[in-house]
């Protein structure tokens, strides 16, 4: 019988600080991930993590209007206000850490600039910041001894009485199904990039954590929100950090020309990346594209200077494309890269689920609204982790018991057993692949009603063949082709959500480019759509709208 | 293009487990990588093959396993980078590491390799405010052995572990040097004392440089094993027949202008380890037989001026 006070489900950024927090208030706390921690998408991130710091100079509430600026509005205006105060501890505890950020001649963490803003207030470890902060935060799990269940997929939230208390999950080195009590679920399970094809994001990536919530009742919030990074390498999809641009890098089209002087005169290219993403989307699609991409040029940057502050992405190029950076431009293409929307929390990472608390790229607290900044999603991770981790602690406390029916593993085993039995149908990947191209289809850069429908109507396709895809392997033991199944029903719910909102939304903001309705409208659209599961409705989705919340910073017109 | 492989698979459910190669034959794209022809395998052929796999950009770690018997990570491997003709590739999990199943293998190794070096910073004090000072070279620094990404392609080839499970093992011991070298943590003399004492640490490795060459991070765990050697000493760790070994080799070259190969197996060992001694005993009878005794008197070579004068070249310059 396992049983603790907290869960966290994901054992990336979010995931491991809301563990040590937990730790160190004395919480019986576990962390359960599908993989090993050091293998979660956090390691991804590569240009760096933004904080204002005061004694740099900076204040929190420029770094509060950049993101605000860049969300396009949509962001709730006190969650941002509350990640800007908390960044510069939240960065500074990861140097205490261990964490060996780059510094400057004075021996202090130094910084480089990122897109949206117009400090410098990005800190990284040359372009390999998302993993050395990933394995610092793992070294500290080492040090607390942290209890993890790696590499147990979890299939279900148990939800009694209107409160989550735990999950029924696969130990997929066994094959065996368990539940795990807990006082309080904290999700940091990541995002959902696989619902997408191709996208930055690991194969891992699908939602997981988005569509656990969704069944158990808690509204995903402004999924239409999905963020196409403006550098991903031509035919790998590789990410390309922005880091590159923030270092100087130019973007140029066929001709040679920097296109980003005719969109953003100002910001050129370290305009937020939904505007850049769009500018070298039109570049292409009017013709001065080369075979689909546009090209990133670092050669006036020096080889010097690419190996010691950009080596991974020399790395990168060289051994996928074989291109030397400091020789040649690389080609780029705009890539689905994130999922702003999310779980709904409150500032505190609490849904609308009492026990279930939500952090990281799963949820939406909303800190990024309709465009993420580069660099603030591991600001995002890091202190909404921590808040989740303390709320959650302070929630057990009302919480006595751990009282958790095996009902749900029944069913689960019923489940689970039926799929593996079902007779030879369709592959996953048949499925997957269906899906996904039918959603960068429809939900692109650009988007309009009629893209949007034939994504929909392809989603209700591919949902009316779920009932027949097969599991080949049949056996216990490290069953990924059984983990690839529930995964694939886990994206299909993602999906669902994504075009609901999409559907929606009849407006242009942030990375919703409407091609049929270009124009922002705060009048009618300042507000978040929220979609919550309801199979009693057309498409089993249900939307509402709520208000977004703004203290001091009202919308204007956004200008790079 | 077409990639060919040969996979190693292993089905746990059978009694004591059931172990076969498999061919496969894909038409793949020909910039794919060795993981993309096994994704492509595993989603339209054959969904019982298992395998680890992430982020296809090599920065997770998941996907180490052998090619044609040296470990890679497989999503940074172009077939036709080894393979430009069509040549079978023969696809094996990683050595020295338990399998699960088919290309999958138990972590714990690697793991319980990590925790054995205390894999932490400890620091003596904490800033209230603020961060450490340190200058940005010393961080640069330790950014050699901060690109490992726990793959475990080291373990799997190294030479040591294979006859020897109770090395601390190449991977561990770039972690540890990552803290010995880091201006932050106070621990560095305690840390080194114990990677010079604990049987499996520093001097257990044999500079075989199969480490070096299948790390797909450029950590080059040698090379910080090697380093650590050198801190060790310096911190005052003379008490191991690493070390003195070590010694004896500089100075009988230094001396003769060649090894004296009689006095470094007995330095070694240390004049005082009688039983250490002993052992020495049948394999000098061994080598006797054979002929291969070397002279217990040395001999100098001919040009041993001119190698000391080497010596003091290389000195004065470091010096």
């Amino acid at each position: 019988m396992y049983k603790h006070d907290v869960l966290i489900i994901g054992g990336g950024l979010a995931g491991l600080r809301a563990a040590v927090e937990v730790t160190r208030a004395g919480g019986d706390v576990a962390v359960i991930s599908k993989v090993h921690p050091v293998r979660s998408h956090s390691n991804a991130a590569q240009g760096g993590i933004n904080a204002p710091l005061t004694d740099r100079g900076d204040d929190w509430e420029g770094h509060a209007y950049d993101t605000i600026k860049g969300s396009d509005f949509l962001a709730d205006q006190d969650a941002v206000e509350v990640m800007s105060v908390e960044a510069g501890d939240a960065v500074l505890e990861l140097e205490r850490m261990g964490v060996i950020f780059s510094r400057g001649d004075d021996g202090k963490l130094g910084t480089r600039r990122f897109g949206g803003q117009k400090i410098a207030r990005t800190f990284f470890v040359g372009a390999i910041t998302g993993s050395a902060i990933l394995h610092v935060l793992f070294e500290q799990a080492l040090k607390l001894g942290l209890n993890v269940y790696e590499e147990w997929f979890v299939t279900k939230l148990i939800i009694e009485d209107g409160r989550c208390r735990g999950v029924v999950a696969i130990d997929l080195k066994t094959g065996e199904i368990h539940t795990i009590k807990a006082k309080a679920v904290i999700m940091a399970a990541g995002g959902a990039g696989r619902v997408f094809e191709p996208s930055t994001n690991a194969l891992i990536c699908t939602g997981d954590g988005l569509a656990l919530a969704y069944q158990a009742g808690a509204p995903l919030m402004d999924m239409e929100m999905i963020q196409y990074h403006p550098t991903t390498l031509a035919r790998t999809g590789i990410l390309m950090s922005e880091a590159a641009r923030g270092e100087g890098a130019h973007l140029l089209n066929a001709d040679g020309e920097r296109f980003m002087e005719k969109t953003a005169p100002d910001y050129m290219e370290l305009a937020s990346r939904d505007v850049v993403s769009r500018a070298e989307q039109t570049e292409i699609d009017e013709g001065r594209g080369i075979d689909g991409n546009v090209l990133l040029d670092l050669r006036h940057l020096g080889r010097d200077f690419i190996e010691q502050r950009l080596g991974y992405l020399q790395e990168v190029s060289v051994e996928f494309l074989g291109i030397d950076m400091a020789e040649q431009p690389v080609p780029v293409q705009p890539g689905m890269h994130y999922i702003m929307g999310g779980i709904k929390t409150d500032i505190d990472g609490a849904t609308n689920v009492p026990g279930l608390y939500a952090a990281g790229e799963c949820a939406n607290v909303s800190v990024h609204g309709a465009n993420r900044l580069g660099a603030n999603s591991l600001l995002d991770t890091v202190v909404f982790g921590r808040r989740s981790a303390v709320h959650a602690i302070e929630y057990i406390k009302s919480v006595d018991d751990h009282s958790a029916s095996e009902e749900e593993l029944a069913s689960e085993q019923v489940r689970l057993q039926a799929l593996l039995d079902r007779p030879k149908g369709e592959r996953v990947a048949t499925l997957r692949n269906d899906m996904a191209r039918g959603m960068t289809r429809g939900i692109g850069v650009f988007r309009d009603q009629s893209s949007m429908e034939g994504a929909l109507e392809n989603l209700e396709n591919v949902k009316s063949r779920m009932s027949g895809f097969s599991i080949e392997n049949k056996g216990k033991i490290f069953n990924t082709d059984l983990m690839f199944g529930l995964e694939l029903e886990f994206m299909v719910d993602c999906a669902e959500a994504v075009v609901a909102g999409a559907l929606t939304r009849k407006e242009s903001r942030g990375a919703h480019f409407r091609t049929d309705i270009t124009e922002r409208d705060d009048d009618n659209w300042l507000k978040h759509t929220l979609v919550y599961k309801d199979e009693t409705q057309e498409h089993g989705t249900r939307v509402e709208t709520s208000d977004v919340k703004i203290t001091q910073w009202q919308p204007v017109k956004r200008v790079y | 293009m077409q990639a060919n492989l040969k996979v190693k698979r292993f089905d746990p459910a059978d009694e004591g487990g059931k172990t076969w190669w498999q061919e496969y034959k894909v038409d793949v794209h020909p910039d794919s990588t060795v993981l993309d022809s096994l994704i492509q395998i595993r989603e339209q052929d054959d969904g019982t093959l298992a395998l680890r796999c992430a982020c296809r950009a090599s920065i997770c770690g998941s996907c180490g396993m052998k090619v044609n018997g040296d470990a890679k990570l497989v999503c940074k491997t172009r077939v036709v980078d080894i393979a430009p003709n069509g040549e079978q590739l023969v696809i094996e999990p990683m050595g020295n590491q338990h399998v699960i199943r088919d290309l999958v293998v138990s972590l714990d190794t690697f793991f319980s390799q990590i925790q054995r070096v205390d894999p932490f910073l400890q620091p003596d004090h904490v800033p209230e405010q603020g961060e450490y000072i340190a200058s940005n070279d010393s961080m640069e620094n330790l950014l050699t052995s901060m690109n490992c990404i726990m793959c475990g392609c080291c373990v799997s080839d190294c030479t040591v572990l294979e006859v020897d499970a109770n090395f601390i093992g190449p991977a561990a011991l770039a972690k540890a040097w990552r803290f010995t070298e880091d201006p932050r943590d106070s621990k560095r003399d305690e840390r080194l004392k114990v990677l010079n004492d604990e049987a499996g640490g520093i001097w257990d490795c044999t500079r075989c440089l199969k480490c070096v060459e299948v790390c797909p991070k450029g950590v080059a765990p040698m090379d910080r094993i090697m380093e650590l050697r050198e801190s060790a000493i310096e911190a005052g760790n003379t008490n191991t027949p690493g070390y003195h070994h070590t010694e004896s080799f500089y100075n009988s070259v230094k001396k003769n202008g060649r090894l004296d190969e009689t006095r470094l197996a007995m330095d070694s060992a240390g004049w005082t380890n009688i039983p250490r001694l002993l052992d020495l005993v049948p394999i000098g009878i061994a080598a006797m037989r054979k002929g291969k005794l070397p002279p217990l008197i040395p001999h100098k070579s001919e040009d041993h001026k001119k190698v000391k004068d080497l010596y003091d070249n290389v000195e004065g310059e470091s010096s």
